[in-house]
């Protein structure tokens, strides 16, 4: 995909698994534990107690990781924290360049996020222009006291102004490089992987 | 999916699977407060309606203007074809304003295939109801409405209609809601039986793929749906049956034949309904008919239909369901 049509923050179909060849962890799984575990007490730290905490991850890997922020939220402040989450397909700025998507799930936990800290969970953090939609879809749902942004890996290379308040790992990164976060619940392991865009078809070497 | 949705028979499994699933999600914007989606910002539809309608024309009215579309409403009353004016002209007027999606109902069969493969226009064509032919969106909408009954809301996700038995009562000959549910269900692996008098099926219907009856209480114990059928007048040029109350007597829907149905068993009807006729008011105001239902998930599945067909560069594909891009 060329540049100029980056939207989301994770790589192409199609990439992947020949990036996979020569990919290389930068993180594992006991490290992701240990990132996470640290968000969960910045989260606690900066919202003076996260009593008003509602953790939304966007599909599909950052619903996982906002449950397992929850969980480690709730060891925390031995309080249940609401986590829902929120599919920003029908608000992206590059719907007219792909076939239409299937839709994910978006589910607000039952008490809304009006006058509440919304957090915005995410693996990968890239151009911004999730982030971009995601706001556009918040907007829609209510009207959060505030909005912050949690994330795995920052890799950089942003086109918006858009920052995250909790970042795993930054990872500076080259954009022939691609960025691949795998989870358990959904990949079978806990990883991140970067590895190299494999050439374009005819591309010489 | 092709550029055009023209018949329920030109759905693959997936596809109809896809819309249905999609139609989930769109159901779940009417639940917040604000309910409009930006996808199709400057896509311009136009609802050309050649035929009466309440239910479909508002109801892709609502649709569209939910997933935020210009929306244009023709109706040949009052306009240039009562004074002559034939579908190309028609067609080639819109085309030059420069609309993106055409949703047409039509008296005559066949209408919006022609508009869709006749070169006259290039947007995407959707049949709202053509004569006696077909009503895909009503399929759908029926469709989805038996899943989250019969299957449930979440488990009914990726899921068909497999054995599920379903049986249509009425005006089978006049109906392009009959053609497309036979033709939808089959695909979703349901099992469908029509109940007619014999006067009002068409010729032909032994090569569908369903069972004929003509004796609606044998089939209504083994049936998990009863979908009833207006008796449609307007399209009737002789005498079908002897008298309404016959008709009424024998193919109508009483509090006393619901009874005979399985307690899960639901009761459909497409609307307009006539009571008396083809339903009685006790069957038609039951907690078990889901008629009102049905209405609120037809602007589910149009936004479904629109989002599939116009949300993109190019309409959605199968294996659209799968790919995580980027």
């Amino acid at each position: 995909m060329d540049k100029h049509s980056r939207h989301d923050e994770r790589d192409e179909p199609g990439t992947q698994a020949d990036a996979q060849s020569d990919a290389r962890p930068v993180l594992e799984g006991p490290d992701i534990a240990r990132v996470l575990t640290r968000i969960a007490h910045e989260i606690v730290e900066r919202a003076k107690g996260a009593d008003d905490v509602v953790l939304l991850g966007i599909p599909t890997r950052g619903v996982f990781l906002a449950r397992r922020l929850a969980d480690k939220l709730e060891q925390i402040t031995e309080r249940k924290i609401p986590v829902g989450s929120l599919d920003i397909t029908m608000y992206r700025d590059d719907l007219r360049m792909h076939p239409p998507r299937a839709l994910a799930r978006t589910e607000i936990p039952g008490d809304g996020i009006d006058g509440r800290l919304v957090v915005l969970v995410d693996d990968v953090l890239f151009s911004g222009r999730t982030i971009r939609a995601a706001l556009d879809a918040l907007n829609d749902i209510g009207r959060p006291r505030a909005v912050q942004l949690a994330v795995l890996v920052d890799r950089g290379h942003r086109e918006l102004p858009i920052r995250a308040d909790y970042v795993g790992k930054n990872l500076p990164t080259s954009l022939r490089e691609t960025v691949k976060v795998q989870l358990a619940e959904e990949d079978g392991r806990d990883t991140v992987l970067l590895g190299a865009k494999p050439a374009a078809p005819g591309a010489h070497p | 999916m092709q550029r055009h949705l023209i018949s329920a028979a030109d759905l693959t499994r997936d596809d109809a699977v896809l819309i249905l699933d999609t139609a989930e999600e769109m159901a779940r914007v009417a639940d917040r407060p604000i309910k409009k989606l930006p996808t199709l910002r400057g896509r311009t539809v136009v609802n050309l309606f050649f035929e009466d309608s309440t239910r479909t024309r508002i109801s892709f009215e609502a649709a569209e203007k939910r997933l935020s579309a210009d929306v244009i409403n023709f109706t040949a009353k009052g306009s240039s074809v009562s004074k002559g004016e034939s579908l190309k002209d028609t067609a080639q007027t819109l085309e030059a304003m420069g609309v993106d999606a055409v949703v047409i109902r039509h008296g005559a069969s066949g209408a919006p295939y022609r508009l869709a493969t006749s070169g006259w226009i290039d947007a995407h064509v959707i049949n709202a109801g053509d004569g006696t032919h077909q009503h895909p969106t009503q399929a759908l909408l029926d469709a989805f409405t038996m899943r989250r009954r019969l299957v449930g809301r979440d488990a009914g996700l990726g899921k068909d209609l497999d054995g599920r038995r379903v049986t249509l009562v009425g005006d089978i000959l006049h109906s392009r809601v009959a053609r497309s549910n036979v033709d939808l269900l089959h695909t979703l692996g349901a099992e469908v039986t029509l109940v007619a008098p014999p006067t009002l099926l068409p010729v032909g219907v032994e090569t569908w793929p369903c069972d004929v009856s003509y004796d609606l209480d044998s089939t209504l114990t083994k049936s998990d749906a009863v979908m009833l059928l207006r008796v449609q007048r307007e399209r009737m040029n002789a005498a079908f049956f002897p008298t309404e109350r016959e008709y009424s007597r024998r193919y109508g829907l009483d509090g006393d034949r619901m009874a005979k149905m399985p307690d899960h068993a639901i009761v459909m009807h497409p609307g307009p309904m006539v009571r008396g006729m083809e339903i009685t008011a006790e069957v038609a105001d039951s907690d078990r008919c889901t008629a009102v239902e049905q209405v609120t998930n037809g602007v589910s599945i149009r936004m479904a239909v629109l989002y599939l067909l116009l949300g993109g560069n190019e309409p959605a594909v199968t294996h659209a369901r799968t790919t995580e891009e980027k």
